[in-house]
C-alpha cells in the first residue's frame, strides 16, 4: 500500500483572471523544489474574465499514481470573497479539512457562512495586502501565504523562490512582501 | 553518465516540447490545436530564441503540416509535428503517405475526443483508430513519460531496421496541461541515445535526379506493403532494445509493458495512459483490502506486443480492460479486441472484460473502477469468458 494517507488534495477557488491556474501551479513548483511529488492543472471549461474557476493540486511526499480531478479535496483556498454568494465552495470539503478565504470582515462573520461545515476556518485580507503591497487586487499567491502558514504544506522559502523566478524583478519582490504579510496576518 | 538528476515542473505538452529541444530537429511543421498547442507555441519560441537550429514551418492545416513533414523527411532531414483529434483525422491520408515512403518522423498526439459534439478534451480514440497506417504507436501516463518518449520514438522510427514513422500520446488536460515533476536529460545524454544527424540510406538532393513516391500497380505495391509489415515487426525487438538501452541511461526504468503487482495476482487491470495510473491507485486500494489484483499498462501499442500480454495475464482468472476510448458495434472495445486475438486458444488466460469509459475528458474515479473491478469478478464468477460494457455516463 502507497502511502494513501499521505496525498493532499487542494482546490483553488477563483474567478477568471484571477491568477488560481498561477497559483496552483506555483504552489506544485514549490512543492517540487522540496522533493515532493505533484499533479496539479486547471479545471479547464468555457471561462470568460470574472466567471467562477478553479484549478487543483495533489501533493505528497511520495510518488502516487491517480490522475483524477479533485473531487474531495482536503484543502479549499477561495481567492474571491464575492464567491462566497455564489458558488458551493465547501463542495467535497473532506470533514476536518481547511478552508482558506480571502475576506477583510471579521472572522466571526465569516464563520457565519459555513455553519454546519467541520473544517478548519482561517481568513486573511488578501484583496487589502495585494491592493496595498502590489499595487493591483491580485491575491492569487497572497492567498499562498496565508495558505502554507496552516497547513505547511511547503515552506515558505520554497514559495518565495518559484515566485522570483516566475515574476522576475518588482513584481517577484513586490508578491514576496505580500505573501509574507499574509502568511503573519492569517488567523 | 547521468551525474545528478535535475528535476523540473513542467505539463506533459512542456515536456514534449523541452525533450524535442534536445534533439533538435531539422524541420518541424505543425499547426496549432488544443490541447497540443503549448508544443507548437514554446517550440516556436525556442526557435525564434535561437536555443534550436530547426526551421519552423508554419502550415495552413494539419494535412499540409504532415505533407510538409513528408517532403521534409525525404531529403534526409529529422522531423517533428504534433497535433490531436481533428488534426490527427485531417492528417489520415498523409499518415499512409509517410509510413509508405518511410519517412520516420515522429509525431505527437495530445489525445482528444473527435467532434460532435465538439469536445476538447482527453479520450484516446484519435490516436488508435491510426493503428493501421504502418506507424508505431506508443502510450504515455504522465508528463514524464511524455518526455521520455518523445526522446524514444527517434530512436525507434529512424533505426534502419524500422524507418517508419512514429506517434506517442498522452491524454489531453489530465496529462498535456498538468504539472508533474520531470526528471530531464542532458544535451549529452540524448546527443550520446540518438545519432547527431539521421543515418539516410537514400534520399531527395539537388545534384542527383531521383523520384520517389511513383506509381505502383499490381505489379509491385504488395511487396512493398509487406515490407512495411516485416519493419513493423523488427520494431517490436528495436523497441525492446531502446527501453532497455533508454532505462540505462535515465535510471528509469522502461518497458513496452508495466507490470504491477501482477506476481501472485488473481484479477488484473489492463490500461494505457492516463487511467494505467488510476488503476495502480486502485490496485494500492484492493490490495488493503485483501484483493489479489494487479495492473499491466501497455506502452507500445503498434507493433502490439502479443506475447508479453499473454506471459503477464497467463494465470489471472479476469482481466478488466479500461479502454478510454470510443468504438461502435464493434465485438469488443479497441484494445480488448487486440488482446482477445492475441489470447485466443491459448490456455490458462483470463477471461476479459472491456469497459468503455472516459469519453470526452469524463473522469472514472476510483471508486467506480473498484465498481468496474467487482463485475468483472461477477462475470467470472458465473462463467462469462467475454463481455464489453460502458460504464461512467448517466443511464
Amino acid at each position: 500500500m502507497k502511502n494513501l494517507a499521505e496525498i493532499t488534495d487542494v482546490r483553488i477557488n477563483g474567478r477568471g483572471g484571477q491568477g488560481a491556474v498561477t497559483a496552483s501551479r506555483l504552489l506544485a513548483e514549490a512543492a517540487i523544489i522540496e522533493g515532493q511529488y505533484v499533479h496539479a492543472f486547471p479545471n479547464f471549461g468555457p471561462e470568460r474574465a470574472g466567471a467562477p474557476v478553479t484549478s487543483f493540486a495533489r501533493i505528497s511526499p511520495e510518488p502516487f499514481y491517480e490522475k483524477t480531478e479533485v473531487y474531495e479535496p482536503h484543502i479549499v483556498v477561495v481567492i474571491d470573497p464575492t464567491l462566497l454568494d455564489d458558488v458551493p465552495v465547501v463542495e467535497g470539503l473532506r470533514d476536518g479539512g481547511t478552508i482558506v478565504v480571502n475576506y477583510d470582515g471579521e472572522k466571526d462573520s465569516l464563520v457565519k457562512y459555513f455553519e454546519g461545515v467541520h473544517a478548519n476556518i482561517y481568513k486573511v485580507a488578501g484583496s487589502i495586502i495585494a491592493t496595498e503591497e502590489i499595487g493591483r487586487n491580485v491575491p492569487n499567491l497572497v492567498m499562498l501565504g496565508a495558505l502554507i502558514k496552516v497547513t505547511k504544506l511547503v515552506e515558505i522559502e520554497s514559495l518565495k523562490k518559484v515566485t522570483l523566478n516566475r515574476f522576475k524583478g518588482v513584481l517577484g519582490e513586490k508578491n514576496v512582501v505580500a505573501i509574507n504579510r499574509a502568511f503573519e496576518e492569517v488567523e | 553518465m547521468s551525474g545528478v538528476r535535475q528535476v523540473v515542473g513542467m505539463t506533459g505538452d512542456e515536456a514534449v516540447a523541452h525533450a524535442v529541444k534536445l534533439v533538435n530537429p531539422d524541420v518541424v511543421a505543425a499547426y496549432p490545436i488544443t490541447p497540443q498547442t503549448i508544443i507548437v507555441e514554446r517550440y516556436s519560441d525556442f526557435v525564434n530564441n535561437g536555443e534550436v537550429d530547426t526551421s519552423f514551418i508554419s502550415v495552413e492545416s494539419e494535412h499540409s503540416a504532415m505533407s510538409a513533414c513528408v517532403g521534409a523527411s525525404l531529403t534526409g532531414a529529422r522531423v517533428f509535428t504534433a497535433t490531436a483529434s481533428a488534426g490527427l483525422a485531417l492528417m489520415y491520408e498523409i499518415l499512409y503517405v509517410a509510413s509508405g515512403m518511410r519517412c520516420p518522423i515522429v509525431l505527437a498526439v495530445a489525445n482528444r475526443a473527435f467532434s460532435a459534439p465538439i469536445n476538447i478534451h482527453g479520450e484516446c480514440t484519435d490516436q488508435l483508430v491510426c493503428r493501421d497506417a504502418s506507424w508505431v504507436s506508443l502510450f504515455g501516463e504522465s508528463a514524464q513519460e511524455a518526455y521520455d518518449e518523445t526522446i524514444l520514438s527517434f530512436k525507434i522510427a529512424e533505426h534502419p531496421d524500422v524507418m517508419l514513422p512514429a506517434m506517442f500520446g498522452i491524454e489531453g488536460f489530465i496529462v498535456t496541461h498538468a504539472l508533474e515533476r520531470v526528471e530531464t536529460l542532458s544535451k549529452q545524454q540524448v546527443e550520446d541515445f540518438i545519432p547527431a544527424s539521421r543515418i539516410v540510406r537514400d534520399r531527395f538532393c539537388p545534384d542527383e535526379n531521383k523520384t520517389f513516391g511513383s506509381l505502383v500497380l499490381q505489379d509491385y505495391y504488395m511487396e512493398i506493403k509487406r515490407q512495411q509489415e516485416e519493419a513493423m515487426q523488427n520494431a517490436y525487438k528495436v523497441t525492446e532494445d531502446a527501453m532497455q538501452e533508454f532505462s540505462e541511461m535515465s535510471g528509469r526504468k522502461m518497458e513496452i509493458i508495466e507490470k504491477y503487482q501482477l506476481e501472485d495476482a488473481d484479477y488484473a487491470f489492463v490500461s494505457y495512459g492516463a487511467t494505467a495510473g488510476n488503476a495502480k491507485a486502485v490496485v494500492d486500494r484492493l490490495r488493503a483490502k485483501g484483493e489479489k489484483v494487479g495492473a499491466l499498462k501497455i506502452r507500445l501499442f503498434r507493433p502490439f506486443p502479443s506475447m508479453d500480454i499473454f506471459q503477464a495475464l497467463s494465470g489471472i482468472k479476469a482481466a478488466t480492460i479500461l479502454d478510454r476510448s470510443a468504438t461502435f458495434g464493434s465485438p469488443g472495445t479497441i484494445v480488448q479486441t487486440d488482446i482477445a486475438s492475441a489470447l485466443y486458444g491459448k490456455e490458462n488466460v483470463p477471461s476479459l472484460h472491456g469497459y468503455i469509459n472516459g469519453l470526452g475528458g469524463r473522469v472514472l474515479t476510483l471508486p467506480e473502477i473498484e465498481e468496474v473491478y467487482e463485475m468483472s469478478k461477477e462475470y467470472n464468477n458465473i462463467g462469462m469468458t467475454s463481455t464489453t460494457d460502458w460504464v461512467g455516463y448517466r443511464k
